[in-house]
């Protein structure tokens, strides 16, 4: 992780601007994308490795596989769903808010 | 770090942040939603989720949400009756 304090000597104040939005904006997909694997981690081992044995088994690799696609595509469909309810949401309410 | 940045830039970084919080705070929503909605509807692993499982997987966010309007209103009419 490198700091919010290390701009190159120099930059425009505007250029430190970007720099420190930029940064903001990966830290966040970052911390996002890391907070899906725990997840996908979590539920597909659980579904898949039910008899944890000396090596990961064939049938238990198609099986994550297969999982962590499932996963992502129901990450993708409750992620619409959500988006879509708070933004009708917010509308109902005059544009107030919202959750 | 803060003298860096002019008063203008400066308000111009904290609407950015707050707005990034916002993100941050939906992306977690949806993290929650998905362990939930996961576990309820996909029931087998297979090659594709099927029509059934997509329609359960939004079903189970609109109605977790329903729910919690649900129970926030069900709170705001007891406490007018005590």
């Amino acid at each position: 992780m490198s700091d919010f304090g290390n701009y190159s000597s120099g930059g425009s104040m505007e250029a430190k601007k970007q720099q420190v939005m930029d940064q903001v904006r990966s830290e966040l997909a970052l911390a996002n994308a890391q907070e899906l694997i725990n997840k996908i981690n979590e539920k597909c081992f659980a579904r898949c490795v039910t008899k944890p044995s000396t090596s990961l088994g064939g049938s238990e690799q198609t099986c994550l596989s297969n999982c962590m696609d499932r996963y992502m595509e129901a990450w993708n469909i409750v992620s619409r769903t959500y988006i879509n309810r708070v933004q009708r949401e917010s509308q109902n309410m005059g544009g107030a808010g919202g959750f | 770090m803060a003298q860096n940045f002019d008063e203008a830039a400066q308000r111009e970084l904290a609407k950015f942040l707050e707005a990034e919080q916002a993100k941050a705070r939906l992306q977690q929503s949806i993290h929650t939603f998905c362990d939930l909605a996961f576990d309820k509807c996909v029931t087998k692993i297979g090659n594709k989720l099927d029509r059934s499982e997509e329609a359960c997987l939004a079903n189970t966010v609109d109605r977790f949400l329903d729910t919690s309007l649900f129970i926030v209103r069900r709170l705001e009419e007891t406490k007018g009756s005590m």
